[in-house]
């Protein structure tokens, strides 16, 4: 079985959700985990915080946040086990990242430092 | 109290402190010789006392023979590595040395490093558990094969065999350094649990033994809880479940022995004083910032002693498990995840879920897919309930399930 990191990534960064809103997100963040933990195919997970993020440029500027140009950014990611890419997929697909519109998860298979190779 | 239940009560008492405190002085290698003069000890006490009688302090006179008894055995050692030995160079603290310290302090941390002494993952699980209730609980042989549901042969065998390899591993009987302590103080942890579920969960139809274990389980991590080096938060943590869950003992068992279901238990039956205990260690187990898998197993075990059926309480138990399966994975706390999930969400998400978990060789798999379809699919709920009979071994497991059946 292969791991895979189920990637969520937001449209909009600079969206700023309610408290109430973000309540409601974290139990269908903390549910859809559990679902796959249930499963005994979640390995780990990290979630990324907007607040005080900083983009480190190609000429090492340093601005503050994420957004600018690029509006698009990462929320976070959890790894999972899964036999295939497409069952990866089945789990992503209960994301609740993907309530939002344009919102996408990207599902990446992690590389295997084994043998030396 | 009469002599002929003094000798039993003391020996469950005494033995395991006056075993843990020679074996300490002589080394794990020799553990059989503790257990021998210590069973000797009792032995002299019931030839004398129904001639002599009580003596005055009968704890005093156990540990005074028991004291005597050790030093004429490490003398005779002594005689024979120096006659027989002459090479053998040790050094001379130890050698003329046979004081035998039976001091509260000297028998309590005995006692804790027997624990750590035994609970090694060298050997199996039920090894650890059985070697704690021979030594750290002072049981006979015969009432371990009866928690076990096995025979005497079979238990000597297996304690034999787990002494064998502690020796070869060439085990102390100390305390963990700082570096390691919390490493193998889950070890002792998990050995702890274990022996309580023995008993909470066992199929021993003898009550009194099942209680018993749970008993001896508690009382050995209330002195882990009560010794500065390992009262940590975990191991609070783990009394406070135990409390908890030891709450319900005597009314999810009825008079027939039978297991009575959580929903039909008689609230009144229900420790109160056991659950504000727990309550009690719950809250010292929030010191720190350690959120170990007994915090969140006390925390739903924690809202078991709720029996209001609110959303509050689901809800919880709901985010209890998605943290605690994220933590380490079981088959026991998936399904459970899902019961919980059913609560707050619904019977047909809870399938969908629950179909996902596909642990088709587990009959609480199938009693719970059962229980789901119960009412919106009688048939499909029979069929599962079918499977899970199948698949149950034991005879409470058999009987509770068949009950779902008929009340279909």
């Amino acid at each position: 079985m292969d791991e895979y990191a189920l990637i969520m990534r937001h449209e909009d960064g600079s969206k700023i959700a309610s408290p109430e809103q973000m309540q409601i997100w974290m139990k269908q963040t903390m549910d859809w985990i559990g679902g796959i933990a249930a499963q005994n195919k979640f390995v780990g997970g990290t979630g990324l915080l907007f607040a005080d993020a900083k983009v480190v440029h190609h000429n090492k500027m340093v601005t503050d946040g994420p957004f600018g140009e690029i509006k698009e950014t990462i929320g976070g990611f959890i790894t999972v086990r899964a036999e295939s890419a497409e069952e990866a997929a089945e789990f992503a697909k209960g994301c609740p990242v993907l309530q939002g519109e344009g919102n996408t998860m990207e599902v990446r298979r992690i590389h295997k430092n084994e043998g030396g190779r | 109290m009469k002599q002929q239940e003094l000798i039993p009560h003391l020996f469950r008492t005494e033995y395991r402190k006056i075993v843990s405190v020679l074996c300490k002085r002589f080394g794990f290698d020799q553990i059989e010789t503790a257990e021998d003069i210590t069973a000797d000890t009792f032995l002299a006490a019931s030839q004398t006392w129904p001639y002599k009688g009580i003596p005055y302090n009968p704890v005093a006179w156990l540990y005074f023979v028991a004291k005597n008894k050790a030093k004429n055995y490490l003398q005779r050692d002594l005689v024979f590595e120096s006659k027989v030995s002459n090479e053998l160079k040790r050094s001379s603290d130890e050698a003329y040395e046979t004081e035998i310290d039976l001091s509260p302090q000297n028998i309590n941390d005995s006692q804790l490093q027997m624990m750590f002494a035994i609970c090694q993952p060298s050997i199996p699980p039920e090894a650890q558990i059985g070697l704690s209730l021979r030594i750290l609980c002072g049981f006979g042989i015969e009432e371990i094969a009866d928690a076990f549901l096995s025979n005497k042969e079979t238990i000597n065998k297996r304690l034999f065999r787990a002494k064998e390899k502690l020796r070869e591993e060439n085990v102390k009987i100390e305390f963990p350094g700082p570096a390691e302590i919390d490493e193998r103080l889950a070890t002792v942890l998990t050995t702890l649990y274990l022996l309580f579920n023995e008993g909470y969960y066992s199929s021993s139809q003898d009550t009194i033994i099942r209680k018993d274990l749970c008993d001896e389980a508690m009382r050995l991590c209330t002195m882990l809880v009560e010794n500065k080096l390992t009262g940590k938060p975990e191991v609070n943590a783990l009394l406070a479940l135990m409390c908890f869950q030891a709450s319900r003992f005597d009314a999810r068992i009825d008079q027939n022995g039978e297991l009575v279901l959580y929903d039909d238990q008689d609230t009144n039956l229900w420790d109160s004083e056991l659950i504000s205990k727990g309550a009690y260690f719950l809250n010292c187990a929030t010191t720190g910032n350690t959120l170990s898998k007994y915090h969140i197993q006390a925390a739903i075990a924690y809202w078991g002693t709720q029996k209001a059926d609110t959303p509050e309480k689901w809800e919880s138990v709901l985010q209890l498990y998605n943290q605690l399966l994220q933590i380490e994975y079981s088959s026991i706390a998936a399904l459970n995840r899902t019961y919980a999930l059913s609560k707050t969400a619904g019977k047909e998400a809870a399938i969908i879920e629950a179909e996902k978990l596909k642990l088709t060789n587990n009959h609480f798999y199938y009693t719970l897919l059962g229980e789901l379809y119960t009412e919106i699919d009688n048939d499909i709920a029979r069929q599962h309930f079918q499977n899970a009979l199948a698949l149950s071994r034991t005879q409470t497991d058999k009987q509770t399930i068949q009950k779902k059946i008929d009340n279909l």
